[in-house]
């Protein structure tokens, strides 16, 4: 490196004798800032989608890039939000790949003051047992003379953040089973 | 909005751009305050007489839309002989039953004709209706007749029309009732009155939009009927730029009222059964369904959904299996799930997405309900309270739970995110937008879709062979879609196509108009019958929103039939003409004999505007040209209820559960019909209200709320650390009025009391909240974000550990926006010192187990 180079990449000589006298722009860049390039740019696929917090439904365009989601930003073309996101939805690839995600499935037994793992097939072994059970144990085929044909040993709560078709899901499965008490946050 | 619906604020800007008028009502000065033209702080808990006082002003001051009163809404009905108002009764209408804390509400009827209810509650009728319809008795009760025509007065004279007795009822609701008990100064709500009027009618049109800050209250519906009377009365409904517009808080939080997982209904507001003796699908249908309107066709709306759901078991000849459905014995709402729980009688319980520990009212009772369950299987993101009560819940530290004591058995699935699975949303405007699965769900975790499906196929397995006939519903279930990959995720787009509905011969439907109740059509929910139209995933389209008109039809898909604006023929005069060209949306084309226009017409396409009934028409044939509301069983606005609402017919106001207050209106100071759940447990203990003795040891009002950068009850935001960095804890709001009275500064603690809960928060001494002046002395509201717990990188009390269940009897929503509590200087005490303040405060409040359940 020459000392001509080596002068010009100080940013103070750049903002003094360079078009950026505030130094807010490309006098303040690095040679390493210079070859950065935003992760948006190198993705594979681009997949729409829409933002999972509040009720509003803004666009989002998800970036991905082998296998992963690299980057998630407001989509331009959707009409309700026009491209826009507020800080929770530009904060959603924390969301969807953050640490604080759990990624195994964890199991707490009676009186334990410990988690543990339990794999996946077997909770839902155990899960598929429990319903049965408190399904017949709190069984009931009428109440004063009308008949009910309900359990009510179990209870659902939640479903604002899911999908119509989970919703769909959970309503037709557990009114099968016989289960009425089924709500969701639409009741807080 | 600005705080809570940043992004949707955008367009509110637009209008004040293009020279809109934005009032901002709210106890706190937010973001949308900031931006908006006025700000109107008033008392929590006060705005029946807010609206009332506006609805009275209008009405007093002819500022009413005359044509579109007369013509589209219910003022010229004639109401029952028998009706008597709260004006005449100190509080109550006609019909309370006290010991039963419930109205019949037969007095509220028309007069020569009982129409049911479009929503709600519309069991309330049964025994008169099914039993009637059905000719298997006499009509119980002072119903009028079932058909028949109501009798009107269109000028509006007859002291028994709904229009007069709107009057009456809103006569004392006034600007010096509004200085009184809301503590609004005249001049500021004149202005209010002036702008909101000054904007309605032929030209212009005004929009109201809420949040939970209404609906949160022991009169939470009445409040929304009160904005629905005014805006009826301005003529703001079905018309661009009108309206009353929830801002809902969750991204499909819509879409899990229409495909309900709520007790009190089936997909598509369809009720869900209650238990009555030899109940059978046409007494239900006879008892839930309208005569005229669109609810007529209840038959074929259920016996879609039936076939939807148990198939080719489901035929004439076994009612469609309707048996299989359970029954309802009153209120199963979540709040009642809780009772169940801590009675034992409820062992079982799933969280999906939902952390009741901190976002439901009274979080204590959640959690003692929860650690009272023999299993729970919670499936979130991240670890959230309701996974975690047992090791590390309020609870523990004070001493009241230990850990090795705690029988409950507890799962924690993991969930995929919106990224990693296909499905719908249904936003706060009805409008069903897809998503697309981008990558794999990481480890474990997998979608409820994949939870319910795989659960569903064990159990079945499970119970395959049984000869129980308890067992037939679950047996004969329609339960086979396709999977796909190596996790086995069941394919979304199928089950879309269940929802949407199909022919007899497996064709996908393309309108609701399609159902019938003969069993050849399936559909799992009528309202979103067409979102696969010609097998295409409408809601699916992304036709971007430049490249479109202003109403931008191709963007997504909004139940019923695309339409972007319900009741939208009321965009249109009687003739059918847009009533000004500036605010046309949908009209009558005489040439094509047909509705046109903007949007899709809400309204059946080629009813001419003259159009009139035969006097034994029925459903929708059976409403005239001229009645926009066609869900109604008269075509019309209810400005006046006469069925369906637990707890009157119009708006009336009452105070809080626990207030500061006496009523200044009634001498009933409470609502009357709201849910006070019998279960009178200790940590559920409420508080003396006005001037009975001790209230004063709660003079102040706390009122919780939204912060931009979290979450509801923080599940999907305190623990990542963006949102955490930007909002590190929780805090109070209060004004330097109220932290000079207490000796709170700034940055330190307090802490805050009700007959509740103990909790401390960070100070925040802002002007943004005021003291008012009310009932003639100052008062303090406190604001208290809700978002937080002890999990995530950003941590705190949780505000709802202050709330009671103290419920709206329409909705069973809790009251959290507004509740009267103590604030003192420094942090609250730690351990078993926690509970004995608490106890100290109910002492000397006078607190028993009967404390503010009076009617």
């Amino acid at each position: 490196m020459g000392v001509r180079t080596w002068i010009e990449g100080w940013p103070v000589y750049r903002q003094a004798l360079g078009a950026d006298r505030t130094g807010r722009g490309a006098a303040a860049k690095s040679r390493t800032s210079e070859t950065l390039t935003p992760r948006t740019e190198t993705a594979d696929e681009v997949v729409k989608s829409i933002c999972p917090y509040c009720a509003v439904g803004c666009g989002q365009d998800v970036y991905v890039r082998n296998g992963a989601v690299t980057q998630i930003e407001g989509d331009p073309d959707s009409p309700v939000s026009r491209g826009r996101l507020c800080p929770k939805g530009s904060a959603s690839l924390q969301l969807t790949t953050g640490s604080s995600r759990v990624q195994q499935v964890l199991y707490r037994r009676p009186h334990s003051d410990h988690w543990e793992h339990l794999d996946l097939d077997t909770a839902m072994d155990m899960i598929a047992d429990r319903v049965i059970a408190a399904r017949r144990d709190h069984w009931q085929d009428e109440q004063g003379g009308a008949r009910t044909r309900r359990t009510m040993g179990f209870a659902s709560l939640g479903g604002a953040t899911l999908d119509n078709e989970e919703n769909y899901l959970i309503k037709k499965l557990f009114t099968a089973l016989g289960a009425v008490q089924i709500e969701n946050q639409a009741r807080v | 909005m600005a705080e809570c619906h940043p992004v949707g604020f955008q367009w509110v800007m637009e209008a004040k751009a293009r020279g809109a008028t934005i009032i901002h009502v709210d106890p706190r000065f937010t973001r949308t305050s900031a931006m908006a033209d006025l700000h109107v702080p008033l008392r929590a808990g006060s705005d029946i007489v807010f609206l009332g006082a506006i609805v009275n002003h209008v009405l007093s001051q002819d500022k009413y839309f005359r044509d579109y009163v007369v013509a589209y809404t219910n003022a010229a009905s004639i109401v029952s002989d028998d009706y008597r108002d709260p004006e005449d009764l100190d509080g109550l209408f006609s019909g309370f039953d006290a010991e039963n804390r419930q109205y019949d509400f037969h007095t509220w009827q028309y007069e020569g004709r009982e129409v049911q209810a479009a929503a709600a509650q519309r069991d309330m009728e049964y025994e008169d209706r099914a039993v009637r319809t059905a000719g298997r008795g006499e009509a119980h009760g002072s119903g009028g007749a079932r058909s028949g025509t109501a009798r009107t007065d269109p000028t509006l004279q007859h002291p028994r029309c709904v229009f007069q007795i709107l009057k009456r009822h809103f006569q004392r609701y006034t600007p010096e009732m509004v200085e009184q008990s809301c503590g609004v100064p005249p001049e500021l709500f004149a202005r209010v009155c002036d702008e909101l009027t000054r904007n309605s009618g032929r030209d212009r049109t005004s929009a109201f939009c809420y949040a939970v800050g209404w609906t949160q209250h022991t009169v939470g519906v009445q409040y929304i009927r009160t904005a629905a009377i005014l805006q009826a009365l301005l003529g703001n409904i079905g018309r661009p730029g009108g309206g009353i517009l929830a801002l809902r808080g969750h991204a499909s939080i819509q879409g899990s009222t229409d495909i309900p997982t709520l007790f009190n209904l089936l997909p598509g507001y369809i009720p869900m059964p209650y238990a009555h003796p030899d109940q059978d699908l046409a007494a239900f249908l006879a008892a839930e369904g309208t005569e005229k309107g669109y609810w007529a066709n209840i038959g074929a709306y259920t016996t879609s959904l039936l076939r939807s759901w148990w198939g080719d078991a489901a035929t004439a000849d076994n009612d469609y299996c309707f048996d299989y459905l359970p029954r309802l014995t009153g209120s199963h709402s979540t709040y009642d799930t809780v009772q169940r729980q801590l009675a034992g009688e409820c062992v079982g319980y799933f969280l999906l997405g939902e952390n009741p520990a901190v976002g439901s009212g009274n979080a204590k009772m959640q959690r003692l309900g929860m650690a009272n369950l023999d299993w729970l299987v919670v499936r979130d993101l991240t670890m959230i309270e309701s996974a975690t009560w047992w090791q590390n819940g309020p609870e523990i530290e004070t001493g009241e739970m230990t850990t090795a004591d705690l029988k409950t058995e507890v799962f924690f699935l993991p969930a995929a995110a919106h990224t990693e699975k296909n499905g719908s949303f249904t936003n706060t405007q009805r409008m069903l937008q897809w998503h697309h699965e981008a990558v794999k769900p990481p480890g474990e975790a997998r979608s409820d879709l994949w939870f319910m499906y795989h659960l569903g196929r064990r159990i079945r397995a499970k119970l395959a062979g049984s000869t129980d006939d308890r067992d037939r519903p679950i047996l004969d279930l329609t339960w086979s879609y396709p999977t796909e990959g190596a996790i086995e995720e069941p394919s979304a787009e199928a089950v879309l196509a269940e929802i949407n509905g199909s022919d007899a011969d497996g064709n996908p439907l393309s309108s609701y108009e399609q159902l019938k109740d003969d069993g050849s059509t399936r559909c799992g929910c009528w309202i979103y019958c067409g979102v696969r139209a010609d097998g295409v995933n409408q809601a699916a389209r992304r036709k971007p929103g430049r490249e479109q008109s202003w109403v931008a039809p191709e963007w997504g898909w909004a139940w019923p039939a695309n339409r972007r604006i319900l009741y939208n023929r009321a965009a249109a005069d009687p003739d059918g003409r847009p009533w000004s060209e500036r605010k046309a949306l949908v009209w009558w084309d005489a040439d094509e004999q047909k509705w046109t226009g903007h949007d899709v017409p809400d309204f059946p396409p080629t009813k001419a505007p003259d159009y009139r009934p035969d006097d034994d028409a029925r459903g929708p044939q059976a409403l005239s040209g001229t009645d926009p509301f066609i869900m109604q069983d008269d075509g019309k606005a209810w400005l006046f209820v006469p069925a369906g609402l637990t707890d009157g017919p119009l708006p009336t106001h009452y105070e809080p559960q626990d207030s500061p207050f006496d009523n200044p209106l009634y001498g009933q100071q409470r609502n009357p019909a709201r849910e006070v759940l019998p279960l009178r447990h200790p940590a559920n203990r409420m508080q003396p209200s006005g001037s009975e003795p001790g209230a004063g040891v709660f003079p102040y009002v706390a009122t919780t709320y939204r912060l931009t950068e979290h979450h509801t009850a923080g599940g999907m935001s305190r623990s990542l650390p963006y949102l955490a960095e930007l909002q590190p804890e929780f805090f109070c709001e209060v004004s330097p009025e109220l932290a000079a009275e207490r000796g709170l500064e700034q940055l330190g603690w307090a802490t805050i009391v009700s007959a509740r809960g103990v909790i401390e928060a960070r100070v925040l001494v802002t002007d943004r909240l005021t003291p008012l002046t009310v009932a003639g002395r100052t008062m303090h509201q406190i604001g208290l974000p809700y978002h937080w717990g002890p999990t995530g990188y950003s941590t705190g009390d949780a505000a709802n550990e202050l709330t009671s269940m103290s419920l709206d009897p329409n909705t069973h929503i809790q009251e959290s926006k507004a509740l009267a509590c103590d604030i003192r200087a420094g942090r609250r005490p730690r351990g078993p010192a926690r509970l004995a303040l608490l106890h100290e405060y109910q002492r000397r409040a006078g607190i028993t187990a009967e404390t503010g359940t009076e009617i």
